[in-house]
């Protein structure tokens, strides 16, 4: 059994291994973006009949786009690609384990650690681009400086939790499947994979509500002091 | 008794401590917080999207807690470090 698919290698080449958490990464990130630029080539206007895909897309985007506005009325479509690409990026990645042979490449801590870091560059530079560099380095400082090395830590303890709980929640699903087929085969997993199914997207949902709270956070602080 | 049947005791013992343990306060958390949001969406039907949009956030927050716990049982069982150590060690 295999803890993370980064213990899964198809190729080695020096220090450079092909493992699965690659591959699986580099297939989605193919997919999506055929998917997104196939779907999006003949866009229909808003007198014209729209395809099924297109409605379809248009459900996802104005859902996702709801759901930062409720977050961040101003922000308008700021976020939306940065939100809407991690939330697409961590559903489809769960959600693809119904295909036989894939591994959510969110099971390997490299992948969570990739996205959270991602965040917390995000949340600066939001910040940053909302209101300059001196006034968000100021509220670092506030309602004093003694509060700076708190500000820090949360700031580090809270991108530390969003990758450690996206890691434990994909990886227990597989793993609880995992066990499983080798107690009760035939039966049993199968609740337990619909289980991880929707964990999954309720993860993805929380990973990308949590950074769009991060982001509102910084940015609307500095409006308020 | 050797190191390295100490080391394995210690080690499932732990685990199924900070398992056990670990997954007492995260639960009791995790049944007061649905229980007063559904009494707030019993008293407040029109806010439920608001209400459980901050239930599912606060959720995930407190599941986290108990996600911790899992990944060091985990780390315990499968992963051990000092397991490795003194199995690496040429006669225990």
């Amino acid at each position: 059994m295999h803890l993370t698919p980064d213990h899964i290698v198809f190729y080695r080449w020096g220090l450079f291994h092909l493992n699965a958490t690659i591959v699986c990464t580099w297939a989605l990130i193919v997919l999506l973006t055929t998917l997104s630029r196939v779907l999006t080539h003949h866009l229909a206007g808003p007198d014209r009949p729209r395809s099924r895909w297109q409605n379809a897309i248009e459900v996802i985007v104005q859902t996702i786009r709801d759901q930062i506005r409720a977050l961040c009325p101003a922000g308008g479509d700021t976020y939306l690609p940065f939100i809407g690409s991690l939330f697409l990026f961590i559903a489809s990645a769960s959600l693809l384990e119904i295909v036989p042979g894939w591994h959510a490449p969110t099971a390997s801590l490299s992948t969570t650690f990739a996205l959270a870091i991602s965040v917390g560059v995000a949340v600066p530079f939001f910040g940053v681009r909302s209101q300059g560099l001196a006034a968000y380095l100021k509220t670092y400082l506030k309602p004093t400086a003694i509060m700076l090395p708190f500000h820090l830590m949360s700031e580090t303890s809270r991108n530390l939790a969003l990758a450690i709980r996206l890691f434990g929640n994909i990886m227990s699903g597989a793993m609880i499947a995992g066990m499983l087929l080798a107690l009760a085969p035939f039966f049993f997993p199968v609740p337990m994979q619909m289980l991880a199914l929707l964990t999954g997207v309720i993860q993805a949902y929380v990973f990308a509500i949590l950074a769009m709270v991060y982001i509102a956070a910084a940015v609307q602080r500095g409006q308020e002091g | 008794m050797d190191k390295v049947i100490m080391i394995g005791i210690a080690s499932i013992v732990a685990a199924a401590l900070c398992m056990g343990v670990g997954a007492l306060g995260p639960a009791l958390a995790e049944g007061k917080a649905v229980a007063q949001a559904l009494a707030a969406i019993a008293q407040q039907p029109d806010e439920s999207a608001t209400i459980s949009r901050t239930l599912l956030i606060g959720l995930a927050m407190i599941e986290s807690i108990a996600i911790y716990c899992f990944v060091i049982a985990i780390v315990l069982i499968f992963a051990n470090p000092f397991w490795n150590y003194v199995i690496s060690k040429p006669g225990g």
